[in-house]
């Protein structure tokens, strides 16, 4: 019972959307966005769940005194100074909600994200590394692209942003079709499998 | 000097849609070059009461009218539109009324796609279910698994298993949430740690349970820690901050990163790397692919990542599902030869309607 309720719902919901897909009716457009709806809704829920998860995870490790426990008072703290100024005094323009926001998370994921750029040269050093023929082929693609991307590949020859331009949309573009086209099917096998129930170990379970 | 209206307007139902909307087609007026556009009239009479519902510029010959109601009897016509000059009006369509349809007959491909698909699945599990050998090829990322997971027993550190970014209704995370349960067999298995962070709280609570039967299956429900599977945050960089801490701190000997990722795919790989780790990523996220081919030891690109259930378990029935995807895939391939060959060198028009997708 345990398991035949949650297969019994994925293969009627799976079934039901796909009919819902074939349908312009309004009917089957108002369907599909209430279940979207649900979505959202479950969704607000499980938020509980997830600070309920940080909150024991967070506690637990600063009572065991773990290794970078001070991180995780940090990380109690800011969850419980943020929620109080979100419900106690509003979210609104100009609120302090905001300004948390706009002037600590908004430029940490900044700080985050401009990182990238060092850990892109990094790791193009490994990679362009000339180990192989695979290798070789990949540093002789990257020069080219680089070159031709900027003023002076065009200045040292001038037909290279042509050939850049040829690599991306032969090549690169051929190659990442075919990729996309195994990730399609590859989808919609998935979701046929948990449709039918043949695949159920996202339930947890073998066969 | 006047300018002259457009001419031939006709009017239909807007095909394969959700009702409320008529769709008006002209022949452009001979001014065309010199006018601005055209403005549409609608009247429910067919010689008084017209209003403009709609302008368009020159060049256009079709407008959609999607304040139309069902059921209810228009007319149409067209002026042009030069500055405040404005032509006679075009003469009056038909009439017209708009309602919804209960078929989309131009996504006619898509299901005659799926049924060849879901007829394959059924084949080829019914021949896997007769006990018929199937043959996949090796896929190294995934052989390279349980060497993974044993050398993080070595060497006395925990694995982490990274379910990407996305949410529950992604078919990437439902994957990675099959090959978890895989990897969790091994580790009960081998009595290693598990490590799993979540950006969703959906998420989190499907890879507990994952864990948890995991563990059941492999006679270990006591080394299950509910705490090892946790939420971390749901914001992109700063579940990428965490799980860096993740891997500075606790050392994991393994790292696996399977599901949907964005721009952090290369911050947590490269960080993973300076760790030492050995490192297998499974994504369907071509932009990302190229990160992951660099810094980790193994990469399950698109199909060899949702084929990686069916490798690890060895279910006849699920490597079924992977022959029909193969087989699907070979058609795809024939067509691509042949469409070009058959629409360029035969005009056959069927050929571009059997690849379009419409909406």
């Amino acid at each position: 019972m345990r398991r035949r309720v949650p297969l019994t719902i994925a293969f009627l919901t799976g079934v039901v959307m796909i009919i819902q897909f074939f349908i312009p009716h309004r009917f089957s457009k108002d369907f599909y966005f209430t279940l979207l709806d649900w979505y959202i809704i479950v969704a607000a829920f499980s938020l509980v769940l997830g600070v309920q998860s940080l909150v024991h995870v967070h506690i637990h490790r600063i009572r065991k005194r773990r290794e970078g426990f001070t991180f995780s008072i940090v990380t109690i703290l800011a969850m419980a100074i943020t929620a109080v100024a979100g419900v106690f005094f509003g979210t609104g323009k100009g609120s302090f909600f905001i300004d948390i926001y706009k002037f600590i998370t908004v430029p940490m994921g900044a700080t985050m994200f401009s990182l990238l750029a060092f850990f892109m040269a990094s790791a193009a050093f490994r990679a362009f590394r000339a180990r192989n023929l695979e290798a070789t082929l990949l540093l002789a693609a990257a020069v080219i692209v680089m070159l031709g991307r900027v003023p002076i590949g065009f200045y040292l020859f001038p037909p290279l942003p042509n050939i850049v331009e040829w690599i991306l949309s032969h090549p690169s573009l051929a190659a990442y079709r075919g990729i996309a086209i195994g990730v399609g099917l590859g989808m919609i096998g998935t979701a046929l499998k948990i449709i039918l129930g043949v695949e159920r170990r996202w339930l947890g379970e073998r066969r | 000097m006047s300018i002259l209206p457009p001419t031939g307007v006709r009017v239909f139902d807007t095909p394969y849609d959700a009702g409320g909307s008529i769709t008006v087609r002209w022949e452009p007026s001979k001014d065309d070059s010199i006018i601005q556009g055209y403005i549409i009239e609608r009247s429910e009479s067919p010689d008084t009461g017209f209003v403009a519902i709609g302008r368009i510029s020159h060049g256009q010959d079709e407008f959609t009218d999607n304040t139309a109601e069902d059921g209810k009897t228009y007319y149409y016509r067209v002026r042009s539109r030069r500055g405040e000059k404005i032509s006679p009006p075009s003469s009056v369509s038909n009439p017209i009324r708009s309602s919804p349809q209960w078929f989309h007959l131009g996504k006619i491909n898509v299901l005659l796609g799926i049924v060849i698909f879901t007829a394959f699945l059924f084949y080829f599990i019914s021949r896997a279910k007769a006990g018929k050998r199937l043959f996949i090829r090796k896929i190294a990322g995934l052989d390279a698994l349980d060497e993974a997971v044993g050398r993080a027993t070595e060497m006395g550190r925990p694995i982490l298993f990274v379910p990407g970014l996305s949410s529950m209704t992604d078919v990437a995370t439902i994957a990675a949430m099959n090959i978890l349960g895989e990897v969790a067999k091994t580790a009960a298995r081998y009595e290693t740690p598990l490590i799993v962070p979540n950006c969703d709280p959906i998420v989190m609570t499907v890879a507990q349970e994952v864990v948890k039967e995991a563990y059941t299956t492999a006679g270990h429900p006591e080394a299950y820690n509910p705490d090892r599977v946790f939420f971390l945050s749901s914001s992109q960089f700063a579940f990428a901050a965490g799980i860096g801490g993740i891997m500075m701190r606790e050392k994991p000997a393994t790292n696996l990163f399977m599901g949907m990722f964005y721009a952090e795919s290369l911050i947590l790989a490269e960080t993973g790397a300076a760790t030492g780790a050995i490192q297998i990523a499974g994504t369907d996220a071509a932009m990302q692919l190229p990160f992951f081919v660099t810094a980790c030891d193994y990469t399950l690109m698109g199909e060899e990542f949702y084929a990686a259930s069916a490798y690890l378990s060895g279910e006849p029935i699920l490597v079924g599902s992977i022959k029909a995807q193969d087989y699907s895939k070979l058609i795809l391939l024939v067509l691509s030869l042949l469409g070009p060959l058959l629409y360029f060198y035969f005009r056959l028009e069927i050929i571009k309607s059997l690849f379009a997708i419409a909406r």
